[in-house]
């Protein structure tokens, strides 16, 4: 057995009644890749945080290097050689990548020594693991893969041996994920330890020497990589078997009931995201639009709904035109027959502080049967929640709490039940299962193929292609604002994977 | 990672919270009695003796609350829509020219009892009109309302100057102020309430604007939580994207929503115009509008909390002016200071105390804030 980077002993955290993590024990060796598994909910995000100084542990012991620890903050943490790459990052997006990387490290009031001192350390740090940056680049003119390695050359500039990275490829091409794979197996061969946080399985298998399972804040199991398998890790993940596979029928597409012609959307500073596209969905088939995010996927969901008017295009919704340049309205677009999920939860698809029950009436709200008059009918909303909490399976049940007390999955499904409630003749769908459990996305993928097989109309934009690939009958590809191909459901990662990153575009354009 | 977010327990959070905050501006305030060379505890008790200690003082009390509670829900309103409303000052001083104008008209005619509903409508209809502007601006042009509110309160205060010099007042007059209304223009005095429970008062200018004003609190309660708009009005407060997306127009709810702040703002002038002085003078608003902030910061933007937090500063006005006399050292503007303190405690730092409450009631009761075991939260 190889020596500890970092051991837990015992550790606990609480928030409230709700227990984070409990009597966690784990011991990364040295020189490891070691990936952490876990559902969102699950306390890897705490545990880690602990780990790096955010918050201190109620009880339990650190130890790094052998040695028993007491991390106060993150500098703390920096001090010890630990290093985290955040989920979103935390760099300054109009300073230079130089200028990032000294943030807060600067060695004296005038910064012309911390930046030539940098400077000799980034060629460095480039020559021994590869990481090339420009270091003159201004940080938000990078691809976000590179802002990423901005990131890790931040935590291997301030001296990481410890490097964590929570949930780093979720802003990834494949490719792109590929090559930060490449470049931690660099940094692990350089003697670094790294700890990798991830609910995707299929990188826990690609990457790491050892993974570590946690289940609602406990760590049910440690195994070694090469000695488990996908379905084991995604059992001891759940608690129970799950399907990774979603069961579906074939398709039997219908009439088209959503055409969109010619859309041009840009946003504000009149850069073009949405760049003259053109397709078509038919009743009963699930068309996925595959991307990286980013890509001009958003711009095209939220123009398509009425909320983002587009510079040029219309859509046709069940043998209806709707002029998207002028006052394409969500409200009439709504009563017209089509839903919408969105892919922002938080901000557009539920106001958080509103009680369940205001939220599952959420541009439904001026139907009758919710409204006396001008006035809301209370008990009508109520009872029109519940309903829709038994059918959806919603949990806490009680329709008056506020909705930013029930989990991202339990917020998916009201929003779901809302949409999908309306029998709507088109749904459209962003992101159906971001920050979402397992269980709640075996879920959420049966509700979609039933709205299939009911003949509805659906489209499906996802940033997963697992999910894009295993719901979609068809496959659109979005690159930089445009479809770049179109492949069936057959079409291997790879494939996809190079269209995504706009490689074979020229191609796919003929 | 999901936030750790301890909620409070409804008492403590519209009840505790308010209560600290106020001890602390109290604490501080009664430092800087202390540094002018007076007791603290002295001070405190003729300000509350002032404010309450006799018939008189609670008729005061309540008369300075009566415009408290209009311009304070006039800023809750406006708060529930994410709108910083600064402008309840100038607001209020134009609606004193719709009741101004009602009162000149119709004071020969009518009398109070039908005067009083179309001064409503003129004090309501001139305050909205002068919030439309700036709610314009921002709704289409994007210019921000606080800017443009707080530049209107300086428009209207000039304006309403020039009015009254050239325009309202009677020509064989000097002072800058409307002439004195009729009978018809007299609203009645609610003084015989506090004198049926056995307080003396000599004369006070309470009158019937307080009932107005809690009928008002009522209304502005059902017009936010039962009501169509009022869920639209809190959509769009809570996030604009959501509102966006349920196809709520942004321009419509922030204009309506600025036309019941300003109307409500602009109902204030009800109280001193035909309440107390029967004409239209100067600067008759003397600072309500800016309490208002204060009042719905205090109040929680909720009418429960608005009323009790009006009736506090119409403590503070009142026995902040008793307090002044029996005090040699302690001038109008310690006064003001005191108000300001109260004012940046239960605003400005309204959650400097809540952390720390969070994690004394969470590590109590765990069940009391409201979180939820992991195993119930989860699909």
């Amino acid at each position: 057995m190889a020596e500890a980077a970092i051991e837990l002993a015992g550790i606990n955290k609480r928030f409230g009644a709700v227990h984070a993590n409990r009597d966690i024990d784990l011991k990364i060796e040295a020189g490891t890749i070691h990936g952490i598994i876990g559902e969102n909910g699950a306390g890897k995000s705490t545990l880690m945080s602990i780990i790096y100084g955010f918050y201190q542990a109620d009880s339990g012991e650190i130890r790094v290097g052998g040695n028993s620890v007491q991390i106060q903050s993150s500098s703390d943490a920096i001090a010890l050689g630990i290093g985290m790459v955040h989920q979103h990052f935390m760099l300054v997006h109009n300073f230079t990548v130089l200028e990032n990387v000294i943030l807060g490290a600067e060695s004296a009031p005038l910064l012309g020594t911390s930046i030539a001192r940098a400077r000799s350390e980034l060629e460095r740090l480039e020559r021994e693991y590869g990481l090339e940056v420009d270091p003159e680049a201004i940080v938000e003119e990078l691809p976000v893969g590179l802002q990423q390695r901005v990131e890790i050359l931040k935590a291997l500039y301030r001296g990481a041996d410890i490097l964590i990275l929570d949930e780093p490829t979720g802003v990834l091409t494949p490719s792109e994920a590929d090559h930060l794979f490449r470049i931690l197996r660099q940094l692990k061969d350089e003697g670094k330890t790294i700890v990798l946080i991830t609910h995707k399985l299929r990188e826990i298998m690609a990457v790491t020497d050892n993974v570590s399972v946690m289940r609602q804040g406990a760590m049910v199991a440690t195994r070694k990589t090469a000695e488990t398998a996908v379905e084991e890790l995604a059992e001891l993940m759940v608690g129970r078997r799950v399907l990774l596979r979603v069961e579906k029928g074939e398709a039997k597409p219908g009439g088209f009931l959503l055409s969109v012609h010619n859309l041009t959307v840009r946003d504000s500073r009149g850069v073009t995201m949405v760049d003259n596209v053109s397709f078509d969905v038919r009743a009963g088939e699930i068309v996925g639009i595959a991307g990286v995010a980013g890509n001009g996927q958003s711009e095209l969901l939220e123009t398509i709904t009425g909320i983002r008017k587009a510079v040029s295009g219309s859509v046709t919704l069940d043998g209806e035109p709707v002029d998207l340049t002028g006052e394409a309205d969500p409200a009439d677009l709504r009563r017209r027959g089509m839903a919408h999920v969105p892919e922002d939860r938080h901000h557009m698809g539920l106001v958080l502080p509103f009680e369940e029950g205001e939220n599952a009436m959420l541009g439904y709200h001026r139907q009758e049967k919710y409204l006396k008059g001008p006035f809301l009918d209370i008990e009508a909303i109520r009872a029109d929640a519940r309903d829709k909490i038994e059918k959806y399976d919603i949990r806490p049940t009680d329709c008056r709490l506020k909705t930013a007390n029930f989990s991202g999955g339990n917020q998916q499904k009201i929003v779901l039940a809302r949409e999908m409630e309306q029998d709507p003749k088109v749904l459209i769908v962003g992101q159906p299962t971001r920050g979402v459990d397992v269980g709640a996305i075996e879920f959420i993928h049966k509700r979609l193929i039933d709205m299939r097989d009911q003949g509805k109309a659906v489209l499906l934009v996802s940033v997963e292609l697992d999910e894009i690939r295993s719901l979609s009958d068809r496959i659109l590809v979005m690159f930089a604002g445009r479809i770049v191909g179109e492949r069936g459901p057959e079409a291997s990662e790879g494939e996809l994977g190079l269209l995504m990153a706009g490689v074979e575009e020229k191609e796919a354009a003929e | 990672m999901s936030a750790p977010y301890a909620k409070l327990p409804a008492w403590a959070d519209y009840g505790l919270i308010p209560l600290i905050n106020l001890t602390v501006a109290f604490l501080v305030a009664g430092l800087v009695v202390l540094l002018v060379g007076e007791n603290p505890f002295r001070a405190a008790a003729i300000l509350i003796d002032g404010a309450l200690g006799r018939g008189q003082g609670i008729a005061y009390t309540l008369y300075y609350a009566t415009s408290f509670i209009f311009t304070g829900l006039a800023v809750a309103v406006a708060f529930h829509c994410s709108l910083f409303n600064i402008g309840g000052e100038g607001q209020a001083y134009v609606g004193g020219l719709g009741v101004a104008l009602v009162a000149l008209t119709f004071d020969q005619i009518l009398p109070w009892w039908l005067t009083f509903p179309l001064a409503i409508i003129g004090a309501a209809v001139f305050g909205a009109a002068w919030a439309f502007i700036p709610a314009y601006l921002q709704a289409k042009r994007g210019s921000h309302i606080v800017i443009t509110t707080i530049m209107f309160n300086f428009i209207a205060a000039s304006l309403m100057i020039y009015l009254l010099v050239n325009v309202l007042k009677p020509a064989t007059s000097q002072a800058p102020q409307t002439r004195t209304f009729l009978e018809g223009a007299h609203l009645p005095k609610l003084n015989w309430i506090l004198e049926a429970v056995g307080l003396s008062v000599r004369s006070a200018p309470f009158n019937l604007t307080f009932l107005l004003a809690l009928v008002a609190a009522f209304l502005v309660w059902v017009l936010i939580w039962r009501t169509k708009l009022g869920y639209e009005i809190r959509m769009r407060g809570h996030s604009p994207k959501a509102a966006r997306y349920a196809g709520v127009s942004e321009t419509r709810i922030i204009i309506v929503t600025m036309l019941v702040s300003g109307g409500l703002a602009g109902m204030m002038a009800l109280n001193p115009i035909m309440g107390d002085q029967y004409r239209l003078h100067v600067d008759f608003v003397t600072g309500a509008g800016f309490v208002g902030i204060a009042v719905a910061l205090m109040g929680r933007s909720h009418p429960a909390g608005i009323v009790p937090a009006a009736i506090l500063f119409g403590m503070l006005y009142q026995g902040g002016a008793e307090l002044a006399f029996e005090m040699p050292g302690i001038s109008r503007d310690m006064i003001v200071i005191i108000q300001g303190l109260v004012i940046m405690f239960a605003g400005a730092l309204e959650h400097m105390f809540r952390p720390s409450l969070q994690t004394l009631f969470a590590s109590f009761s765990p069940r009391s804030v409201g979180a939820q075991p992991s195993e119930e939260g989860r699909a």
